[in-house]
């Protein structure tokens, strides 16, 4: 018979308190987990207290915040950059404006599948540049957008430039925000779970990291891009949905570079260093653009330069700012 | 025959609008994604220059060219330099610079017709019953023109050797006193002209409209995609491939398609041969 | 000793733009050896490694392993049948805690199928096997972010990104090379171990002396062709080895 021996092993919450010194009194746990609910908390409140003009901001900053989150996961978390939110935005929006126009589903169910069947046709036609590093994967997003949509003006599919008109919307008042405001927050909770503990996304953290290392550990590498971008995807083909029911309209203006640029310069702004950085960066940027809009396009010069500005001279952005100042005591001393 | 001619033209289109973007990135691994938009603004400014101060024609051209080269000059000295060796944070600043300087002058009112530049020559001959106008001959000559001078810059010049050792080997280049910043930054300035000088001779065919910035960007990096990221005779090899696919498929499918077809190159250039015609980033991927 | 073959490298060819990098290499090696591959800078060493283990792609030749033709696997397959690799310039996830590093390998279907994936916490397990490579477990150095450890921790993290997968085969790509004196004294049990364990290594080595207390056999390359193969004790007999350290301009201390 065989013989056996007993073998103990920590309990992985003992092997990782052995790394925090001690959480002992609820002023330490509101020190950590403070933030976090203060930011929830100002979502869910936020909407009651604004004038109609900025709830309708609030909306389209909350269909910024979650593109800029998905960029910002992508690009920091997994090393992939994507100049192509406008994709996401498209294909999103022209999949439930389409089912809602020709098929008269309701949006109930249109935004669902819209977010699922979207992330996966952003997912496949985003393949061809998984497999490869470098600037590739960027250059193939910025190019999507900009073909699909001469694409659809070339061909008149779903009514070329005249766009679909008359799609379901959203009723007014305050329940669009909240909607979206809390796919935003479960996003937010679930990434920074994912990233942070969760295996599967250390291992996306080892992809930006170190992808050969990920090879040699046994790992399919373009199997666990493939499922980074389908998050990424999903969160962005689900505010494409979402602005499609709040104007009741699809037209090639979904592919346009606003949707592309802000999200990037919002996650650059926020900075990298965690996964709330991108929505700091967004409920920044996104209303100064709104307040911009008499001046047309020069929107797009301003937050193109302020891009350029933090991407250059500021990489570490606002949040790691507020983190830096937050975590530490800092002062001077005498030399 | 017609296709034949046209496609030559479509062709040389093609290197001249790519050539910049392949030599920067050739020399000094820049990927100027502003490309598009010196394009652009090359044109604008010697529309500017000629009905606004109303400077002749060649000096209008020439100091366009030479203001854009300074652009491209200062974009690298004063941002790419300090985001060195991130390639997506060069891609996002120089997109980002890009990005400004097009809808900056979208904002200013660069639509419709009024912006247009005046052909060269007026007139044309027929080759082979074809009419071909002077615009189109002097696309075709000033192309093989400035592969000519690349040639022999990179062949013959001090300052064209120099940055093809840069590109080479930037370490070995170090050591042999080259400074590899001044090399990128004159790499990085030539692109910007040869963008502008494509502008001023490929514009007046057309209006100047801003959304042909985003196309040259993209044509450019098909084509240096499909060549081989970095190698400049691939760029010119891909520049053939592509003009001739767009000329077939406009003239047998349908217009506005030639957008879709530099886009399907670089898709099917991914899956099959990430590498290019004549890449060697591949090879330099691979080494562990 | 069993006799069983675990991995037959017949004619193996690579060139890089018209350098011939590794010309037509064969050898063979049982379960539970240990193969010294050396050889001067320069000499293909590092790119037969990449083509074993399918990092690159081979011109010529076939690669079998455990009865199986690899040479077209991805890396990943090959390392998922237990076929795995170090690197010379280590690869650790620097933003990473040390310990988080072994995670992506405990992460993978091999670990699950060999056991140490599935067993309670993947921290816990990734914590005991850097003990067992060495980490001090009661120090906050498994906890330290990778991209601050020394180099010898990293070199041994490299290996316990291997002995994670439960591999049959290891090829150490240099695991001695930079380290002090003293590391490397503490690193050769460790190798004597896992051998010990049947694991079978192939180790790619500058350091001869320790190289030779592990192997049992020897592989000499020059400029890509395999000039040598035999007991360590025989090596510096040979003329060719002879010629190709001594008589160029690379010259090497041995004793």
């Amino acid at each position: 018979m065989q013989e056996l021996r007993k073998e103990r092993l920590d309990r992985g919450v003992k092997v990782r308190s052995e790394s925090i010194y001690a959480i002992s009194s609820l002023k330490e746990i509101m020190f950590i987990i403070g933030p976090g609910l203060l930011l929830a908390a100002l979502l869910l409140i936020l909407p009651l207290f604004v004038s109609s003009y900025w709830q309708g901001v609030l909306k389209i900053t909350g269909v910024y915040v979650l593109l800029a989150i998905g960029f910002g996961f992508l690009a920091n978390y997994v090393g992939l950059v994507s100049l192509g939110g406008a994709l996401f935005v498209g294909v999103g929006g022209y999949l439930s404006g389409g089912l809602n126009y020709f098929f008269d589903l309701p949006m109930i169910v249109t935004i669902p599948i819209a977010a699922v069947g979207g992330a996966l046709i952003c997912t496949i036609l985003l393949l061809p540049a998984l497999p490869l590093r470098g600037v590739y994967f960027a250059i193939v997003t910025l190019v999507y957008p900009m073909a699909l949509s001469r694409i659809i003006v070339a061909t008149g599919a779903f009514r070329g430039t005249d766009g679909l008109p008359g799609l379901e919307r959203f009723p007014v008042g305050i329940g669009p925000i909240y909607l979206i405001f809390i796919v935003i927050l479960i996003c937010l909770y679930l990434l920074s779970r994912l990233v942070n503990y969760e295996d599967f996304g250390l291992v996306l953290r080892g992809v930006k990291d170190n992808e050969l290392s990920i090879k040699a550990s046994a790992l399919h590498l373009t199997w666990y891009k493939i499922q980074a971008v389908f998050i990424a995807a999903f969160m962005g083909c689900f505010a494409g949905a979402y602005l499609t029911h709040l104007y009741g309209w699809v037209g090639t203006s979904l592919l346009a570079q606003d949707f592309s640029i802000l999200p990037v310069a919002a996650a650059v702004v926020g900075g990298p260093g965690t996964i709330f950085g991108p929505l700091v960066g967004a409920f920044i940027l996104v209303p100064i653009s709104e307040a911009m809009r008499d001046y047309g396009t020069l929107r797009i010069v301003f937050y193109a330069i302020i891009l350029v500005i933090f991407v250059v001279f500021w990489t570490e952005g606002i949040l790691d700012y507020l983190k830096r100042k937050y975590e530490q005591f800092e002062h001077w001393v005498e030399m | 025959m017609g296709i034949l001619i046209y496609g030559l033209i479509n062709s040389l289109d093609l290197i001249l609008m790519s050539i910049g973007f392949a030599l920067a990135y050739g020399v000094s691994r820049v990927p100027n994604f502003a490309h598009g938009a010196l394009f652009i603004l090359g044109g604008y400014l010697t529309w500017l220059f000629l009905f606004r101060f109303n400077i002749p024609y060649l000096f209008s051209a020439l100091l366009a060219v030479i203001i854009t080269a300074l652009i491209g000059a200062g974009l690298y000295r004063f941002i790419i330099i300090r985001v060195r060796g991130m390639p997506i944070s060069e891609i996002i600043a120089s997109f980002g610079v890009g990005l400004a300087i097009l809808e900056f002058l979208r904002w200013t009112g660069l639509r419709g017709t009024t912006y247009m530049l005046p052909s060269f020559f007026r007139g044309g001959v027929y080759i082979f019953d074809i009419p071909v106008d002077f615009q189109r001959i002097t696309i075709v000559l000033s192309g093989i023109a400035i592969l000519v001078f690349i040639w022999l810059f990179t062949s013959y010049t001090k300052t064209g050797l120099a940055l093809k050792a840069i590109a080479q080997n930037e370490r070995a280049g170090l050591v042999l006193g080259i400074d590899s910043d001044r090399a990128a930054m004159i790499a990085v300035a030539i692109g910007a002209a040869l963008a502008a000088i494509a502008g001023i001779i490929i514009l007046p065919l057309g209006n100047i409209i801003v959304e042909t910035g985003y196309e040259v960007l993209i044509f450019a990096i098909a084509v240096s995609v499909c060549g081989g990221l970095g190698s400049l005779k691939g760029a010119v090899l891909a520049s053939f491939i592509i003009g001739y696919a767009q000329m077939l498929t406009v003239s047998y499918i349908a217009p506005h398609y030639h957008f879709v077809v530099a886009m399907l190159v670089i898709v099917i250039v991914l899956i099959t041969r990430p590498s290019g015609l004549f890449g060697k980033q591949k090879e330099l991927e691979e080494r562990v | 000793m069993n006799d069983e073959s675990i991995l037959k490298v017949k004619n193996v060819s690579k060139s890089f733009s018209g350098v011939q990098a590794v010309d037509d290499i064969s050898f063979e090696l049982s379960k539970g050896d240990v193969l010294g591959i050396i050889g001067p800078n320069g000499s293909g060493k590092t790119t037969l490694i990449n083509l074993i283990t399918g990092f690159l792609k081979q011109d010529k030749g076939t690669v079998v392993y455990n009865g199986e033709d690899i040479s077209k696997w991805m890396p990943h397959k090959i390392a998922d049948a237990g076929l795995v690799r170090t690197f010379q310039f280590m690869r650790p996830y620097h933003t990473l805690p040390a310990y988080k590093n072994l995670i992506p390998p405990l992460y993978s279907k091999r670990a699950s199928r060999t056991g140490l994936g599935n067993l309670g916490d993947r921290d816990a397990v990734a914590i005991d096997i850097l003990e067992d490579i060495g980490f001090e477990r009661d120090t906050r150095v498994p906890f330290k972010l990778a991209g601050t450890l020394p180099l010898g921790y990293l070199k041994r993290l490299e290996l316990g990104r291997c002995i994670a997968l439960k591999p049959e085969l290891i090829i150490c790509d240099e695991v001695f090379s930079g380290l002090s004196m003293s590391e490397i004294v503490s690193m050769v049990p460790l190798m004597e171990r896992l051998q010990e364990e049947g694991i079978t290594l192939i180790m790619v080595e500058h350091r001869l002396r320790e190289l030779f207390r592990v192997a049992n056999r020897v592989i000499v390359l020059s400029f890509g062709k395999k000039i040598f193969e035999g007991f360590p004790e025989e090596v510096f007999e040979d003329e060719k080895v002879k010629e190709a350290y001594f008589g160029g301009e690379d010259t090497y201390v041995f004793k």
